[in-house]
C-alpha cells in the first residue's frame, strides 16, 4: 500500500472520463488516494494517487485502451509520500487585478519571500476578452504573523493588484 | 474520571438524531462533566456533542474562550436542548471534527445567531452570538440532528456561485 504513483490525465472534456478511468483501476484491484479533478479551459484534468500491485509500466498498459478511446494524455510518476499528511491552512489570500504579464509570479514571489507556503491555489480569468481580470484564491500556511505578510504585499496594492489576506481559524468540534 | 470514547466515521450512530433532555438530575451533570473532560482531552476541540460519544441526548458543550486569536465568546457553555431562533448572514469557514479524523473542509454557516438553551441545572438561557462561536454552535447542533460537517462541505468553485444566484 505504500508505493504510490501519481497519475496525470488530461484531455478534451466529455462525460465518462472519471468513470472509465477509475473502473479500469478498480477492476485491477488498484487503490485510489487523494485526487484533484477539474475542468480547465474545456479540458478535463486529473491528478490522482494510485497504489497497489502494479508498477508504472503495468499501469500504462492497463490504461492504454481507455486513454486511446477518450483521447487522453497520460503521465505516470512514482512518488514519495502518502496519505494522512494533510496540513491545514491558516491563511487565505484573495487576489484580483487586471490580467497582465507576471501577476501570478509577482504575488506568489512576494508570498514565498515572506515565508508563505501554498497548499491550494485556484486561479481564473474573469472579465471580458478585451479586459480580462485575473482572480486567485490561495490557501496556505504562514509561519510569520499576518501583519508581516500585509506589509510584504502592500507594494502590490500600489501597483493596482487587489490583495486581501485573511486568517483561517480552523474550528474543530 | 475517565474520558469517553469518541465515535468516528463511518460509524452509523453519528447519523442518529438525539432526543431532548427531560431530567436535569445528577446523572445529567455527571455526564456533562465527562463530556467536557473528553472535549479537553481531544485535539484542540472548541466543542463536543453528546452523540459523538454515543449518547443520544441533545447535549453539547462549546467553549471559544481559548482560541489562538481571541474571538467574541460567552465562555464555557453547556447547551442542553439548544434551539437556534434567529439566523443572519452567512460566511464560509474551515471546519474539522473529532469524529472525522484527518480531514478539514469549508462550510457555510450563519454569521450571527440567537440561541435558546438550558444549562445542566435546567435553567433557561438566551444567547446572541457571532462568527466563530456561532459557527461552533451550529456545528454541534448539527451533531444533535445526526449531521456531520462533511455533509455540508462546499466544493471549491460551484457551490458558492450557486448560492449567490439562487439566494
Amino acid at each position: 500500500m505504500s508505493n504510490w504513483y501519481m497519475l496525470t490525465l488530461t484531455g478534451e472534456d466529455r462525460p465518462g472520463i472519471v468513470a472509465r478511468v477509475t473502473r479500469v483501476l478498480f477492476e485491477r484491484d488498484m487503490n485510489l488516494g487523494e485526487a484533484s479533478m477539474l475542468r480547465l479551459g474545456g479540458n478535463f484534468t486529473i491528478m490522482m494517487m494510485v497504489s497497489g500491485h502494479m508498477d508504472a509500466d503495468a499501469l500504462q498498459q492497463a490504461l492504454s485502451e481507455v486513454v486511446r478511446e477518450l483521447g487522453l494524455s497520460l503521465h505516470i510518476d512514482p512518488m514519495k509520500g502518502g496519505l494522512h499528511r494533510h496540513v491545514p491552512p491558516n491563511l487565505m489570500v484573495r487576489v484580483s487585478g487586471a490580467d497582465r504579464a507576471g501577476i501570478v509570479a509577482r504575488v506568489t514571489g512576494v508570498l514565498a519571500d515572506a515565508g508563505f507556503n501554498i497548499l491550494d491555489l485556484e486561479s481564473d480569468v474573469a472579465g471580458t476578452a478585451e479586459q480580462p481580470v485575473y482572480i486567485m484564491q490561495i490557501a496556505g500556511v504562514a509561519t510569520v504573523p499576518l501583519e508581516s505578510l500585509e506589509q510584504a504585499v502592500s507594494g502590490l496594492r500600489e501597483e493596482g493588484i487587489e490583495v486581501n489576506i485573511s486568517p483561517v481559524e480552523m474550528l474543530v468540534g | 474520571m475517565e474520558p469517553l470514547q469518541i465515535l468516528t466515521i463511518p460509524d452509523e450512530r453519528l447519523k442518529q438524531p438525539s432526543e431532548p433532555v427531560t431530567d436535569f438530575d445528577d446523572g445529567l451533570r455527571d455526564f456533562v462533566a465527562r463530556l467536557e473532560l473528553t472535549r479537553q482531552q481531544g485535539p484542540a476541540a472548541v466543542g463536543i456533542a453528546a452523540p459523538q460519544v454515543g449518547h443520544f441526548q441533545r447535549i453539547a458543550i462549546v467553549d471559544c474562550s481559548n482560541t489562538r486569536k481571541p474571538v467574541p465568546n460567552h465562555g464555557n457553555l453547556v447547551l442542553i436542548n439548544p434551539e437556534i431562533t434567529h439566523w443572519d448572514g452567512y460566511e464560509v469557514g474551515r471546519e474539522g471534527c473529532l469524529s472525522v479524523p484527518d480531514y478539514t473542509g469549508n462550510v457555510i454557516r450563519a454569521t450571527r445567531i440567537r440561541l435558546t438553551a438550558r444549562d445542566e441545572c435546567g435553567e433557561a438561557h438566551e444567547y446572541e452570538m457571532e462568527g466563530y462561536e456561532a459557527r461552533a454552535v451550529q456545528h454541534e447542533i448539527d451533531h444533535l440532528d445526526g449531521i456531520l460537517f462533511i455533509d455540508r462541505v462546499v466544493s471549491r468553485r460551484t457551490d458558492l456561485f450557486k448560492r449567490k444566484v439562487y439566494r
